[in-house]
């Protein structure tokens, strides 16, 4: 019986060690996460976009992946627009990134859609993380999600590791923001259609668009 | 006696498994260490990781702590014959088994991600209720006195 409980004592200490491991050397984020690069070029990038090129509207969306409010107009509004505006030809969609600086791990999820989007798959990892946007609340390091959430999107995770890890797309996520700077973006979601403003009083919904596409459309005629 | 012990250890295996995950919802440490499919931050980020409250992996920690409370209490020499300590584990178990299908239904159909630590904790929960089962049947103390 002693022997029982000098076992369970030393199976308690063990456990208690790898515990504290496990705590301490739980990863962090990349370089891609922390902060905008020292240096940013231009590579002509200018946003994945949704719907046919010759569509009469494209409308510029300035998008910040940890924003709530970006999210639930991704998850909740753009199912309608896709069908009744993009689908249909009348409108060309184009992300831009935003990242805000409040946001301590939204330009980490830009970059993720990136490395995703060099593998063809920016959409789907765009709806993964906006779909499964709890990470956003929790405020922990979402190293391992977004590698789920990749691999859910049909990412192959080795080219996204070296992705990620080299922050292959910082400088271009960068530029995307300093260009929404220069169009005095001063918050996400932002959004611009063939160029000009558009100012919301409260968030659009697919209703909104489809007056402004309507009206676009009617005046070009 | 020797379902009790193999309770008692199977159920501070599963406590510190439940306290890692527990401290990891309330912010301590990094990622969490999950393999390659990263199943366990959609588990832990899902609607689902809060029950009543309170992150499902503390009521883990409670339930561990007391079958593993209750089966070292039932090794006492004095308790050893006393069925009631048998009688108390299973139903403990019992109704930590049953949350264990719970969660594991919410991970295979409801949040559509596996995360290998509430596997690892589903199987102990269930070794430990087939164990105490198994003891209530055999009347586990009056047949090893």
């Amino acid at each position: 019986m002693n022997r029982f409980y000098a076992l369970v004592g030393v199976l308690a200490v063990v456990l208690g060690i790898a515990v504290f491991a496990l705590l301490r050397s739980g990863g962090t984020a990349p370089a891609a996460a922390a902060g905008p690069p020292p240096t940013v070029v231009d590579d002509g990038f200018r946003g994945y976009t949704l719907g046919q090129g010759s569509a009469r509207v494209e409308i510029t969306e300035y998008v910040d992946f940890e924003c709530p409010v970006c999210a639930s107009f991704a998850t909740i509004q753009m199912p309608t627009i896709k069908e009744q505006l993009i689908n249909t030809g009348r409108v060309r969609w184009r992300f831009r990134d935003y990242p805000l600086p409040i946001h301590k791990y939204s330009r980490f999820a830009a970059h993720a859609a990136q490395c995703a989007g060099a593998q063809g798959h920016y959409f789907e990892m765009q709806d993964q993380l906006f779909t499964h946007h709890q990470w956003a609340q929790t405020g922990k390091d979402p190293s391992d999600l977004f590698r789920s959430l990749a691999q859910a999107a049909g990412v192959d995770l080795k080219a996204y590791d070296a992705c990620q890890e080299a922050g292959r797309y910082a400088q271009r996520i960068e530029f995307s923001r300093q260009e929404g700077d220069q169009l005095l973006v001063d918050g996400t979601p932002t959004f611009f259609a063939n160029g000009k403003k558009l100012e919301f009083r409260r968030l659009p919904g697919s209703d909104d668009f489809k007056v402004i596409v309507d009206s676009i459309i009617a005046h070009s005629h | 006696m020797r379902h009790r012990q193999t309770i008692a250890l199977l159920a501070l295996v599963g406590l510190f498994v439940a306290l890692y995950l527990w401290l990891h919802a309330l912010g301590f440490g990094g990622a969490i260490k999950c393999g390659a499919s990263g199943g366990c931050e959609v588990v832990q980020t899902s609607q689902w990781a809060v029950f009543l409250g309170l992150p499902v992996a503390f009521y883990g920690v409670a339930g561990y702590f007391a079958l593993l409370a209750v089966a070292i209490l039932g090794l006492r020499p004095a308790a050893l014959p006393d069925r009631t300590w048998s009688v108390l584990l299973a139903g403990l178990a019992s109704a930590g088994f049953l949350f264990t299908v719970y969660l594991t239904y919410l991970e295979l159909f409801v949040i559509h991600a596996i995360c290998r630590w509430c596997v690892g904790s589903a199987v102990i929960m269930t070794v430990i209720w087939v164990v105490a089962v198994s003891g209530l049947r055999r009347n586990d103390g009056m047949m090893e006195r």
